[in-house]
């Protein structure tokens, strides 16, 4: 194998793509050619590093030097610099916005400070079109190790012992779901990944599936081993089109080298996995609709039980666990469940990726502890507000979950204390809102959101959110009168009770946090005809006729 | 088309050769290798040195060593130089070299850590 003395990093995650990172690429590789260089230094297409608020990112091993918002332009002087004469480009460095210092090496990064990887371990490392990369880093040796020296019943004991808990949402214990699998009756069995990420502002999903797809894989064919099946479906929606292309070239790349198909490792067991392209509803990302999707049928929940565990794909047993659930699975085999379980709180365990989003400084997807405090994410690693503003409120979960507002900062991140502030992990979104921001206008955003994506089986969900945006868009023109907010809380606990799916029963958690914590700005809205934030274009006195588009008193 | 791995022992093995593609990018101590590349040193046949020094480690299969290069030293007589940095060690400078040189240093200083006196020009703490 040649000997390289720098590797060349170039983030190639959808975000970046977006900013130009491949003809930043180019213009490196031109540069090294131009300088004779290519004996000596490799490029390399990753997928996401993470900060895609610092795009183009381009990443200059064995130094670690890590160059931000790079422009095709300015790669002709890395290559000059750095490459040929071994001198860190300064002007591109990182810069600490506190103390204006240049951060060179991408270990000092305070947005790393925190964060511990491991489902995220190598987004952003390996070039995930090579198999051989994944390899290099342990990769399929979890597998090597299930398939050689572990049973089914072993495997399932050790993702119990790690109390790793579903990442999609839902948060119910994996190893629980893969022992209600392994046990279910069945000959034929299946294992399925969600990877229907849909959520606005969450894309932690597609990054390890555009970064690493092989740790996916490597962790269904760990799940079809432990559950007795032999085949495997990755769901991905079509808006992701990078990372559909990656797994559809690492599935292949794994078939090539035998470590999935027939006889793995020569070991006898048997495993496929075929990609199923989503077209891109919400609520596809609900299990039993997933299934019906699979199938070829409507993407249309079903009331539950049976559950997928016993009825699932075509009535069969089936396994289903979201990306961040299987990317995880890996580390926890090679390392043993007890090391997982070390990091986290006593009910929730080991790492979670969160979407950091909004008027934070440092925005992209940061892997942290269970546990941590919301005041660390949003200022140590995100580095506070934008322009110093004042933080109104965290929205975590997505548009089906409620606010932490600026109060609760310490809480500890993790399932069980958010459930008490009245919201939920979810997916891992936190989009963080300052001052600036209208809640009420926020929430009829997500509300109106939740409307569109209802798939319209159950009447709760189809009417109950088309009624409840009615009453938000009314207060939001000025035109609220008395009993709307009381209609509202009506509203909100119908649905959360008779709506057939999750989508339905939480599509009223956003205006029930919304009037538990700003009770007073809603009220604001309806009685005074005023708009706090001044976002409601209606609801205040703008003092440039221009600055709000329309309707200016 | 690539072999298939068809046991848990051939996956070991092909671990092994694969690490060649990743380990540059794992962060620790490193012995740094600077070969000085000015107009100077290039031109006294630096860019032979540099490459020898990489096939070297190439052959030899050595990990955790930067090379990186710098400008002109300010001694262009002594060209091709190189400097090898192993933390916690003297920093020594290497001076009129050609490739044959450059393939000892890598062998007797870089691996078994001994530096090659009658090359070296400065050796500081």
């Amino acid at each position: 194998m040649h000997y390289y003395r720098a590797h060349v990093l170039v983030c190639a995650g959808s975000t970046c793509v977006t900013s130009g990172c491949r003809d930043v690429k180019e213009a490196i590789l031109e540069g090294i050619k131009r300088h004779q260089l290519e004996e000596e230094i490799k490029v390399v297409e990753t997928g996401c590093m993470g900060f895609c608020e610092l795009g183009p990112l381009v990443v200059v091993y064995p130094e670690g030097v890590m160059y931000c918002r790079v422009k095709a332009e300015e790669a002709a002087v890395i290559v000059n610099e750095h490459l040929l004469k071994g001198r860190v480009v300064k002007q591109l460095l990182y810069q600490d916005p506190n103390t204006k210092e240049p951060v060179p090496l991408l270990k000092d990064l305070p947005f790393l400070s925190k964060q511990i990887k491991i489902a995220m371990r190598n987004a952003g490392l390996i070039n995930p079109e090579d198999i051989e990369e994944y390899i290099a880093g342990e990769g399929y040796f979890a597998l090597a190790k299930v398939l050689s020296s572990m049973s089914p019943e072993e495997v399932i004991t050790e993702i119990k012992k790690s109390g790793l808990r579903g990442r999609g949402g839902a948060g119910f214990l994996t190893g629980l779901k893969w022992e209600f699998t392994a046990k279910a009756q069945g000959t034929q069995k299946y294992v399925v990944c969600n990877g229907d990420e849909g959520v606005p502002g969450v894309f932690m999903d597609r990054s390890i599936l555009e970064g690493d797809p092989h740790s996916v894989i490597e962790a269904m064919a760990i799940a079809g081993y432990a559950v007795g099946a032999d085949q495997g479906y990755i769901y991905v929606r079509a808006e992701y089109p990078l990372a559909v292309e990656k797994l559809r070239h690492a599935i292949n790349q794994a078939c090539d080298y035998g470590l999935l198909g027939e006889n793995i490792l020569g070991t006898g067991f048997n495993f496929d996995v075929n990609i199923r392209v989503g077209a891109g509803a919400f609520v596809c990302g609900e299990e039993t609709a997933l299934l019906a999707s699979i199938e070829g049928r409507r993407g249309e929940p079903r009331p539950r039980p049976p559950f997928p565990a016993n009825e699932g794909l075509w009535g069969k047993p089936t396994l289903i666990n979201n990306v961040e659930t299987f990317s995880s699975i890996p580390p926890i085999i090679l390392k043993g469940g007890e090391w997982y379980a070390s990091m986290g709180t006593e009910k929730s365990k080991g790492t979670k990726v969160f979407a950091l989003t909004g008027k934070v400084n440092n925005t992209g997807l940061i892997e942290v502890p269970m546990g941590i405090s919301l005041r660390e994410i949003i200022f140590d690693i995100g580095g506070g507000i934008i322009n110093n503003k004042k933080l109104k409120a965290v929205q975590t979960g997505g548009p089906t979950s409620g606010f932490i507002p600026a109060e609760h900062l310490n809480v500890s991140m993790d399932y069980e204390s958010l459930e008490e502030l009245g919201t939920q992990i979810g997916s891992g979104s936190l989009t963080v809102i300052d001052e600036d921001t209208c809640v009420v206008d926020l929430v009829k955003f997500f509300v109106e959101f939740c409307h569109e994506e209802s798939c319209g089986k159950c009447t709760p969900c189809r009417i109950g959110t088309r009624r409840m945006l009615e009453i938000l868009e009314r207060i939001t023109r000025g035109e609220g009168k008395d009993g709307d907010i009381e209609a509202l809380e009506e509203l909100c606990n119908y649905i959360k009770n008779t709506a057939l799916c999750g989508l339905g029963q939480a599509a009223p958690n956003p205006v029930l946090s919304m009037l538990r914590y700003f009770r007073p700005e809603l009220e604001a809205h309806v009685r005074d005809k005023h708009c706090p934030a001044s976002v409601c274009a209606s609801l205040f006195n703008s003092p440039c006729p221009r600055s709000v588009e329309g309707g200016v008193r | 088309m690539m072999k298939k791995i068809k046991s848990v022992d051939e996956l070991v093995k092909f671990k092994e050769s694969a690490l060649n593609k990743i380990k540059e990018r794992r962060i620790g101590d490193k012995t740094t290798i600077v070969v000085n590349m000015g107009t100077c040193g290039i031109a006294a046949g630096a860019r032979e040195v540099m490459m020898a020094i990489i096939d070297e480690m190439e052959k030899r299969n050595i990990s955790d060593v930067i090379i990186t290069q710098a400008g002109c030293a300010g001694m262009c007589e002594h060209e091709p130089m190189l400097e090898v940095i192993t933390p916690g060690k003297p920093q020594v400078v290497y001076g009129h070299l050609d490739e044959e040189k450059a393939r000892r240093i890598v062998l007797e200083h870089v691996i078994n850590g001994k530096v090659v006196q009658e090359c070296a020009l400065v050796q500081q703490a």
